[in-house]
């Protein structure tokens, strides 16, 4: 067994599909983001997640900036999207 | 029929161990609205106390098979769900879930070209639902899977895999044992690395979509000797399950 580090951890913004699709009312792994940070587009289903916390955070695969953070309660959830510049939802997704 | 996100209940129709830690479970889905091969399905567990625990399993079986969906669970001894998945669920029992869900890492036979399936352990289950589809569309596209494994009791879909892999239209399978291998074993013996991925590669061209699934470590160290060999990341689709399942 080998040690767990935190880049173990990381899975694909693909796991949180579920999470963001209740959120957003559609699928939007397939939707570009654009990294508010570095300026790299990628498919938001391609970001890192880090998904083992009380809330999820996405992050840009290239500069690693926090593009997206989810924090569930039993009351509310709350998105935070600072590092995101831009969604690009596909006329046919809506 | 159910929309990806309602949640329903689906019927425990059969199982079937892959090896003595893996087992899979056919579920019949009386609302399923149909997958892509490579989607995953969220399944929810609730305790009589309120307390509920998700976890996201990929979908084993081509969409062919709907309205039955295989999902394959490794049995993760300190794990939440798998353990009852294992110990406790029985033919006829109700589980809820939702799905399909997930669009980003999904291959059609639609889809023309060279393909290269890279699985590590358990990362073999959704590749599967691509080989299994790719298999009853008729598809001829050349196709190679390599897959990880620790040793030869631990590979997932063996015979079946071995069976595909004799019919002739472009699908191969290329085993690596990492821990024991077998006598007379001449196939890879350690984990996968830039040579490996480079000579498996090599039949399909540089132009291959690639899907990688697989604990994160292998993953991110395939993916990235992959565009290390002169892959664009584009090409590239990576599952990571992080550094088990549960």
């Amino acid at each position: 067994m080998t040690d767990i580090t935190t880049g173990d951890l990381m899975v694909d913004g693909n796991a949180l599909a579920g999470l963001l699709a209740e959120l957003f009312g559609a699928d939007v792994t397939m939707v570009p983001a654009k990294c508010a940070t570095c300026g790299e587009v990628n498919m938001m289903g391609g970001l890192h997640a880090y998904v083992r916390a009380p809330g999820s955070v996405l992050r840009c695969p290239i500069c690693g900036a926090v593009m997206m953070r989810i924090v569930r309660t039993d009351r509310a959830t709350r998105i935070e999207m600072r590092g995101i510049a831009y969604l690009r939802f596909e006329r046919a997704l809506l | 029929m159910a929309r990806p996100l309602d949640w329903q209940l689906a019927t425990v129709a059969g199982l079937r161990d892959e090896t003595d830690s893996v087992r899979s479970f056919s579920l019949t889905l009386p609302a399923w609205a149909g997958h892509r091969p490579g989607q995953h399905v969220d399944l929810r567990l609730t305790a009589e106390d309120g307390y509920s625990v998700e976890r996201s399993y990929s979908i084993a079986s081509e969409p062919e098979r709907a309205p039955e969906v295989d999902i394959t669970v490794e049995r993760i001894p300190d794990g939440e769900v798998s353990p009852f998945l294992h110990d406790v669920v029985v033919p006829g029992d109700r589980l809820e879930l939702r799905g399909p869900i997930g669009g980003y890492f999904v291959w059609e036979a639609s889809q023309p070209g060279p393909l290269l399936l890279v699985g590590g352990g358990s990362g073999v289950v959704p590749l599967m639902a691509m080989i299994r589809h790719r298999a009853r569309a008729g598809a001829m596209n050349p196709t190679r899977l390599l897959l990880s494994s620790r040793g030869p009791g631990e590979i997932i879909y063996r015979e079946e895999l071995d069976r595909l892999s004799v019919i002739q239209d472009g699908f191969e399978v290329v085993h690596t044992l990492t821990r024991a291998q077998p006598a007379g074993w001449n196939g890879y013996a350690r984990r996968i690395d830039e040579a490996m991925l480079s000579e498996v590669l090599a039949p399909l061209g540089r132009e291959a979509r690639v899907y990688i699934c697989g604990p994160t470590a292998l993953v991110e160290s395939a993916a990235n000797a992959l565009v290390r060999i002169g892959l664009a990341p584009s090409q590239i689709r990576t599952e990571r399950f992080g550094p088990t399942g549960t």
